[in-house]
């Protein structure tokens, strides 16, 4: 076995780990009962995926140049998930799609309600 | 290495489907935004997984720009979300959307016949004033002399 043969299964492994954290996010963005655990779905176990396929690439591809674009790519996938994750949360809760009995704690609604008197909360219809 | 590009590559596929799936189902547009979101990135992955298996690097730039455009949706989409009517929960059949179809051009029709209604009586109205007045200046001549 040479070095290369084992950086090969190594490769394999990160690609196959990444592809099963992708299909989880798949099951879990269908089988999840409301908005916000699908995004939790559809975020958190993707973006480990898509990091766990990259460094496999890399570690097959076993070159600097392709290795500092594929941190760029991660960087910026780990840049934007949270944001498009924020703001379709945000969204969610504003037109309703967040239900206050599916939460354990709730500290949106009580946070505008201290403030601005009893506010719409999540299940109100506020655009 | 075979082996594990099949593997990935199925569970890559199914990942994809599943999207698919919550798309067409979503009860609403955020859904919709989610899964969409969900495939760009197995899409990534896709890319990815293939330049693994054929060890190239022209295609890297997709990973790229998809990881960098593929946020814009979501976020845009999100900003504009408004509160949807309860039938926008799922996707219309091909003889709803017919129907509606015909539905409106019926309604355009209506529309145009009854401009053409208007526009007619009113002509009417203008020839019987125009007569009116003809009648009366004829009527005024003869009373000059």
């Amino acid at each position: 076995m040479t070095l290369d043969v084992w950086l090969d299964i190594v490769a394999g492994t990160f690609l196959v780990a990444g592809a099963f954290l992708s299909f989880i996010a798949g099951v879990g963005i269908v089988h999840f009962p409301d908005l916000l655990a699908r995004m939790h779905a559809g975020t958190k176990p993707q973006v480990l995926g898509m990091l766990f396929m990259l460094v496999g690439l890399a570690v097959r591809l076993r070159s600097w140049s392709v290795a500092g674009l594929l941190l760029l790519v991660i960087l910026f996938q780990m840049l934007t998930a949270p944001v498009g994750a924020h703001m379709v949360a945000r969204a969610g809760y504003r037109t309703g799609k967040v239900h206050a009995e599916d939460l354990e704690f709730d500290e949106l609604t009580e946070d505008t309600e201290r403030h601005d008197g009893p506010a719409p909360g999540p299940t109100s219809n506020r655009t | 290495m075979i082996y594990a590009v099949i593997v990935a590559a199925a569970l890559l596929a199914g990942a994809a489907i599943l999207a698919l799936i919550r798309a067409e189902k979503g009860p609403s547009m955020l859904d919709r935004t989610v899964a969409f979101d969900v495939f760009t990135t197995t899409l990534v992955a896709a890319v990815a997984l293939e330049a693994a298996w054929s060890r190239r690097t022209d295609t890297l730039v997709l990973l790229v720009v998809l990881s960098l455009v593929g946020f814009v949706g979501s976020v845009t989409i999100s900003r504009f979300a408004a509160i949807e009517p309860e039938d926008a929960a799922r996707v219309r059949t091909r003889e709803e959307v017919e129907a509606e179809r015909l539905a409106e051009r019926a309604a355009e029709e209506a529309a145009v016949e009854a401009e053409q209604a208007r526009r007619e009586a009113l002509r009417a109205e203008a020839a019987r004033a125009a007569e009116e007045a003809a009648q009366a200046s004829d009527s005024s001549e003869e009373e000059r002399p």
